[in-house]
Formats: C-alpha cells, structure tokens, sequence
C-alpha cells in the first residue's frame, strides 16, 4: 500500500527493475501475438525474425553505415541549430527590444512544419547531405530559440536583483546570473529538442536519400520485409535511450544545485 | 543639531499606476528622512504600509514618482554596489557555494583571486559559518542562508546595508541569535543600517534610531532615538527602559495597524 502513495520516490533498484520488467512484458506480447499466430507475418514479423534480419542487415548490407550516416546528420543539424540558437533566445529572453524585434517571426516559424519542407530543400539543395541538414536544422531552430527564450524570461527576478545591487552590470546579469539559472532548463530543452529532431531525420530519409535508417526503411517496405523495418525503428529507440541517459548524466553532474 | 548626513531621502513618493482599472495604489506619501553616517536605523510599520517600497527606492531597484535620494551628495539613479541588500526571501544563488556567493560582488568587480580567498574567509568566520564554505544554499537551513546573504552584502564593502525583514521567516529564538549576530557586527564595524521589520522589539534592541510608519499610504508618524547603551547584550530586553520604550511603540504602531486592519 505504501509503494502507492502520491508522489513516494522508490529505490534505485526497484526503478531498473521496473523499467527492465516493461520492456519483458511488451517483448513477451509481441512474441505471443506474432508466434501465436493472432496476426499475420505479413504485417508484423515476430521478435525472432526481427533479430534475425537485423544481423542480416548489420553482416551483408552494411547497416551500421547507414546507423553512422543518420546519427550524424541529426547530430549535425542539431549541433548546428543548437550552437546558433541558444544563444539567441537567451539574448531574446533578456533583451525585451529584441524579443520585440524577434519573437512574432519565429512565433510563425516555429510553426512552419520541417517535413513540408523537405520537397523545397530538395529543390534548392538537391537530395545530398546539405539538404538533410537544413530540414533538422530548420525543425530544431525555431524551437530552440523560443524554448530558451521563455525560461530565460522567467528567471527568478529577485536574483536578477540581487545581483544588481553586488555591482553587476547588464552583461554580468547575462552572464552570471541568466545563464546558470537556466542552464538546466536550457539542457532540457536541447533533450525534447534532439527527440524531435529524430523525427524530422526519418522523414528527410524517407523521401530522398541513398542512405539511412529511414532509407532502410522505405526499400524494406518496397520487399514487405517487416522484420528490418521494426529493427529500424528499435535501433532509433535504443539510440533515444542512450541519448536520454546522457543528458541524464550531465544533468547529474553539473545541475547537482537542481536536483532536490 | 548638525549630523553627518550620508543618505537623504527628499520628498520622495511612489504612487503605483493603475492596472485593469483597479485604482492606482498610493504606497508611499512625500517622506523626508536624513541618515547619518555609521547610524542603525530601523523601520517600522504594519504590514503593506510601503516600507519595501521605500528600501527598494534607496537600492535603486524602484524609482519613486517624485523625489529623489541622495547618497553621498549624489543622487541614486539605479542599484548599485555602494548599497548592499538583504532580501527578505532568500536570494543566495542556488547554484553557487556559501564561498562562491560571498565572492560573487568582489568577483563582479575582478577584484584578484587572492584577495577574494581572504575576504570569503573573513566572513564566513564572522557569520559563524566555518566548515559550511562548500555547502550549496539548499543544504543550508533559513538562518544559514540568511547569515551568507549578510556576508554575501558586506563582503562586498558597501557604503550602507540595506535589510527588508532579513529574519521574518525564522523562529523565534533564532530570529534572537541573528539580531545579535548583526547588532555585534555592527557594533565593531559601524557600518550604516538601514533594517526594516514589523517586529517592536527587534526594532528598539538594533536601533540607534527607529522610524515608525503609518498605514498605507505609508508616511513616517514618529521619529525615536534609542539612548540603550553598546555593547546590547539580549538581556536589555528585559530592562526598564527597554520596556518603556515598546509600550510607547506598541502603542504608535497599534492606531497604525487599526486603521490597517480596517482599510481591508
Ligand atoms: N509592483 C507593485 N504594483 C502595485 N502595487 C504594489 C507594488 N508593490 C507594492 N505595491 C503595493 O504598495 C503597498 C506597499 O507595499 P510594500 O511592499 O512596500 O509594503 P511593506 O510595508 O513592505 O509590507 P510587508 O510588511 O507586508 O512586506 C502595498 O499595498 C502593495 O500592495
Ligand atoms: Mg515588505
């Protein structure tokens, strides 16, 4: 009864255990509606035959090339978007003048979908790496800059003026206070950021590309070879996993203030 | 009487506009008021009578609708280091140490590393807070952060210290151990206080001099020296002229919280 109560943490141990124990019963439905035979092979291949075709995949067709070519170009843009937008929107978040001068236009970019994009960028920058790079570049941007924007406006004011009367000027407000206040919000907003980002990969793959996950994807559609394509989409979940854990990392190490 | 004045504060007044047409709040009436220097001077008044209104007008975080302050024989235009504050909610910041946020004016005007280790060691031994130097804010109790948040002001040599309520959140009795933490520091150091509270005997026990304010809007209704003898010790709090002088307060600010309980 006690596990149940409203917001009671548990133990480091019972979390693995618990979040391993999903993952074994969403594997053992799987394996029981495929190998039962409730649904077709057509539609969805068994666990078996999924791992089967992903060594397949990774042996004989050079998969990890196409995993390689994927994660470096959501890296890519992303890095890029990253790199261009934080600061941006912290500047937009501390400077009213210029959240004024900015704020509407990426308001109605941030809206502009990134997918619908894609046939454009084909247009003006062919189907090689450039274009990929732009659609992620384009999805992350905006966001970023606005995400930034807003948690750097909601700083707490009682310590912007806390500072003030220590002597700081605007730019060490910026510095020493606006940035280390939101650094971890601003380390949050880079980890939904990079999830949306894998989304816009895949579709950027999925329509023009030699190469790729989402390349894969799309030939093993053409051949009904289910299996490879759920071993796609695991590979991209396994690659959010290992993501997610990272950022868990840094935000351990370097926010520890944060954590309660 | 001559005094050496170090802050003046000349007819000043804030009148806060309206919004969503709620009528705009009178915070504070034209208030004269002259500080001498090396005085501890205490403000008090029942709560929203403006007394933050008026600290924050001398920090330079508010500006007034007329007037002005003059600190030094010039006039305030904006915060800044020569008027260190202390807030009544806790504002360490949460993401330096007790050492990092002592250090951070001195670090604001690049003073040298060398000098900064010194300053910090300085005091943290005078706000007792040895062994505390690497404790993050969240590991410190109400008094601790309130004790670094003094530190954190007078590290930073200022010409006057500024506290609004410093100790309102903290019981009782270590509410007491503070208010003899700061009348201590002061009595060595003599810097200019400027303490408000909405507590009697805290105000008379630090005082030199104490302001009483009347309801909103704020106006000072008495101006009382307090003639106890330094170095305070917490027992003049039971002495008898200790006592007449609360009588005297309690009833002052009494008529003011009257007419403040009835305005709402
Ligand atoms: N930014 C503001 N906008 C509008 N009204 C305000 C603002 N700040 C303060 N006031 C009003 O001015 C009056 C004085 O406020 P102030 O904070 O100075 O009171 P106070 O004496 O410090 O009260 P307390 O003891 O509760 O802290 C209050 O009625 C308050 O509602
Ligand atoms: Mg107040």
């Amino acid at each position: 009864m006690a596990l149940f109560r409203p917001l009671e943490p548990v133990s480091q141990r019972a979390r693995i255990v618990l979040g391993i124990a999903f993952f074994i019963v969403f594997f053992a439905v799987w394996a029981v509606a495929t190998l039962g035979g409730y649904v077709s092979k057509t539609f969805l291949a068994d666990p078996i035959t999924m791992v089967k075709d992903g060594w397949i995949l990774l042996t004989k067709f050079g998969f990890a090339h196409d995993i390689g070519m994927t994660v470096w170009r959501v890296l890519g843009g992303f890095v890029l978007a990253a790199i261009i937008g934080v600061p941006i929107g912290i500047l937009m978040g501390a400077y009213k003048p210029i959240e004024a001068f900015l704020e509407p236009f990426v308001s109605f970019a941030r809206y502009l979908p990134a997918s619908a994009f894609v046939p454009l960028l084909i247009l003006w920058a062919g189907i090689g790496e450039t274009q990929k790079l732009l659609v992620i570049f384009i999805g992350s941007f905006f966001q970023i800059i606005l995400m930034v924007a807003v948690s750097v406006s909601n700083t707490r004011r009682d310590l912007v003026e806390a500072a003030y009367t220590l002597g700081s000027t605007s730019a060490g407000v910026v510095r020493r206070v606006l940035i280390p206040a939101n650094a971890p919000d601003i380390a949050e907003i880079l980890r939904l950021v990079l999830g949306w980002a894998w989304t816009y990969v895949i579709v950027a793959e999925l329509i023009g590309s030699s190469s790729g996950i989402g390349h894969m994807i799309i030939e093993s559609q053409a051949l009904l070879a289910t299996g490879q394509i759920i071993f796609g989409i695991i590979v991209i979940g396994v690659i959010g996993l290992i993501s997610d854990l990272f950022f868990k990392f840094v935000n351990r190490h370097f926010f520890a203030w944060r954590l309660s | 009487m001559t005094m050496d004045a170090i802050l003046r504060i000349e007819q000043v007044s804030r009148i806060f506009p309206s919004v969503s047409k709620r009528p705009p709040v009178r915070a504070l009436e034209p208030t004269d008021l002259t500080i001498a220097r090396n005085d501890f001077i205490t403000i008090l008044g029942p709560s929203g009578c403006g007394k933050s209104t008026l600290l924050r007008i001398v920090a330079g975080l508010d500006t007034p609708t007329n007037g002005r302050v003059v600190l030094d024989g010039r006039a305030i235009t904006g915060p800044g280091p020569d008027r260190g504050m202390v807030f009544q909610s806790y504002t360490l910041f949460p993401w330096l140490n007790v050492a990092d946020n002592i250090a951070f004016g001195l670090r604001e005007r690049g003073v040298s590393e060398a000098i900064i280790r010194e300053t910090v060691a300085e005091y943290v031994a005078k706000v007792g807070l040895r062994g505390f130097e690497n404790h993050l804010p969240k590991q410190l109790s109400g008094g601790m952060q309130q004790r670094t948040a003094i530190a954190r002001a007078l590290a930073n040599n200022p010409e006057i210290l500024l506290l609004d309520e410093p100790f309102g959140a903290l019981d009782n009795q270590t509410r007491g151990l503070m208010q003899e933490l700061l009348l201590g520091i002061w009595e060595r150091e003599r810097k200019t206080v400027i303490f408000v509270t909405h507590d009697i005997e805290e105000a008379i026990f630090m005082a030199s001099r104490v302001i009483v304010m009347t309801a909103r809007p704020g106006r000072i209704k008495a101006d009382i020296a307090v003639d106890l003898p330094h170095p305070r010790h917490y027992t003049v709090k039971t002495s008898p002229e200790f006592s007449a002088l609360k009588a005297r307060l309690t009833e002052e600010i009494r008529a003011e919280a009257v007419l403040a309980a009835e305005a709402h």
